[in-house]
């Protein structure tokens, strides 16, 4: 199967890839065969979603091979669809990174193989969510009931998008807190109550009053027509030690990473910080992932 | 009240969205070169609308497809087939619940857009009295895919 977007995969389907999760970190270390192969096909820069795909498909005894769009056919005029389709012919599974919205789901359409979406534009980054939900369970020990503040370029972000579906799903609380301009589609909003009667805040104040993990994501500045606006709202949303004056003793901070200025250094030394474990958890969560497309 | 001729063989567009009766003709594919006789009137009074637009096209019997594309840009459009000058068949324009190569997306980032795709054909699902292109997930009105 495919994975291009949180809407393709339900609960069951979801609780399976974190349990395989949970298995595969166990094997981590473990010598696997596969005979499978798996291509890396990322458009737009990457280190996390790239790096950790192919340490996944390493650890699973997989072999990958690896695109560079600057030496490639598509230099000389060759199309997207054309290249997907060669390539298909190549390899067991294709994980890709475009910066196009829907560029995973047309590369889907035109080849056999699973396709798994490493982001489309501001559009879904599933597996990034997956690891997120494998996170939350490894240091809160579950979803439901539990209380998210998500913070940041909301709007741009596609990791909120795919988030926010499955926190909704999983019946966790969510408060999304952004600055003015840059709040979450309100369709997402309005399909996730109707879908899951989820619970959902508005903010733009950025806090952490009453949450059990605070979720950050980089302010967008190149999205700004004025820089100095761009530089006072990363200024006014930068989590620093102060913000965390009123936190629970057990919040968790998370970030999708890279972060630039919206977690002061100081956080990084907390016990809050959580977002270099929520990196490596990428490991096991993509190993279950392409483990999973290739069994369904 | 302006009178324009009854049509013998043809179709009328009635309750047409006001200001969208040139655009339900040039879907149709109706222009300067069109053999037979069109009619459209604007601003027609209304009791439902207020106002409304209709056309009037002698020589053509709108299809099925042709009716999903006016319901695009104006989802309350009726539509008269005209046989020996007398209405044959009437009906409501439906939007149709997905669209396939009809339309294009509205978001300039969607990969549809995207000139060096290659081979892709937009693609809508009715959502909601709206549509969700198939690849960015994103919700438009109908008629902002015109």
């Amino acid at each position: 199967m495919d994975i291009i977007s949180a809407r393709d995969l339900n609960k069951e389907q979801i609780e399976d890839i974190l349990k395989s999760a949970e298995k595969m970190e166990k094997k981590i270390g473990t010598p696997m065969e596969s005979g499978n192969v798996v291509a890396t096909l990322f458009f737009e820069p990457s280190t996390r979603t790239k790096l950790s795909f192919q340490t996944a498909a390493s650890r699973l005894g997989m072999k990958y091979i690896d695109f560079h769009t600057e030496f490639s056919s598509l230099k000389k005029g060759e199309s997207f669809t054309d290249t997907i389709k060669n390539i298909d012919g190549y390899v067991d599974i294709i994980i890709m990174r475009h910066p196009k919205e829907g560029a995973a789901r047309l590369a889907a359409e035109v080849a056999e193989s699973p396709v798994v979406n490493g982001g489309d534009g501001g559009n879904q980054h599933p597996t990034q969510a997956l690891l997120d939900l494998y996170t939350i369970k490894k240091t809160k020990g579950k979803i439901a009931g539990v209380n998210f503040n998500l913070v940041g370029d909301l709007k741009h972000a596609r990791t909120m998008h795919s988030l926010l579906y499955f926190l909704s799903m999983f019946k966790a609380n969510v408060k999304l807190i952004s600055p003015k301009g840059l709040e979450l589609d309100p369709e997402l909003i309005d399909e996730v109550k109707e879908k899951f009667n989820a619970k959902v805040e508005i903010s733009n104040e950025l806090s952490v009053e009453g949450a059990d993990v605070l979720y950050a994501c980089r302010i967008q500045a190149e999205r700004f027509a004025d820089p100095y606006e761009a530089k006072r709202v990363q200024k006014e949303f930068s989590i620093t030690a102060e913000h965390l004056k009123g936190a629970k003793d057990d919040l968790v901070i998370m970030h999708p990473l890279p972060k630039v200025k919206e977690i002061a250094l100081e956080i990084d030394h907390t016990p809050y910080a959580k977002y270099f474990e929520q990196a490596w958890n990428g490991i096991p969560t993509r190993m279950a992932v392409l483990d999973y497309v290739l069994k369904h | 009240m302006l009178k324009v001729d009854v049509i013998e063989e043809g179709t009328v567009i009635d309750h047409i969205k006001a200001g969208k009766g040139q655009r339900v003709l040039e879907m149709l594919g109706i222009d300067e070169n069109y053999p037979h006789r069109v009619a459209m009137v604007m601003n027609v009074p209304s009791k439902k609308e207020g106002k409304k637009d209709i056309v009037k096209i002698a020589g053509i019997h709108v299809t099925d497809e042709m009716a999903n594309k006016i319901a695009l840009v104006s989802s309350k459009a009726t539509i008269n087939i005209i046989k020996n000058s007398k209405v044959q068949n009437k009906y409501l324009v439906e939007l149709p619940p997905e669209l396939k190569g009809i339309g294009k997306c509205p978001n300039p980032n969607c990969v549809t857009n995207y000139s060096e795709a290659g081979d892709v054909k937009t693609g809508f699902e009715h959502y909601k009295e709206k549509y969700k292109c198939t690849f960015c997930e994103r919700v438009f009105e109908a008629e902002e895919l015109i």
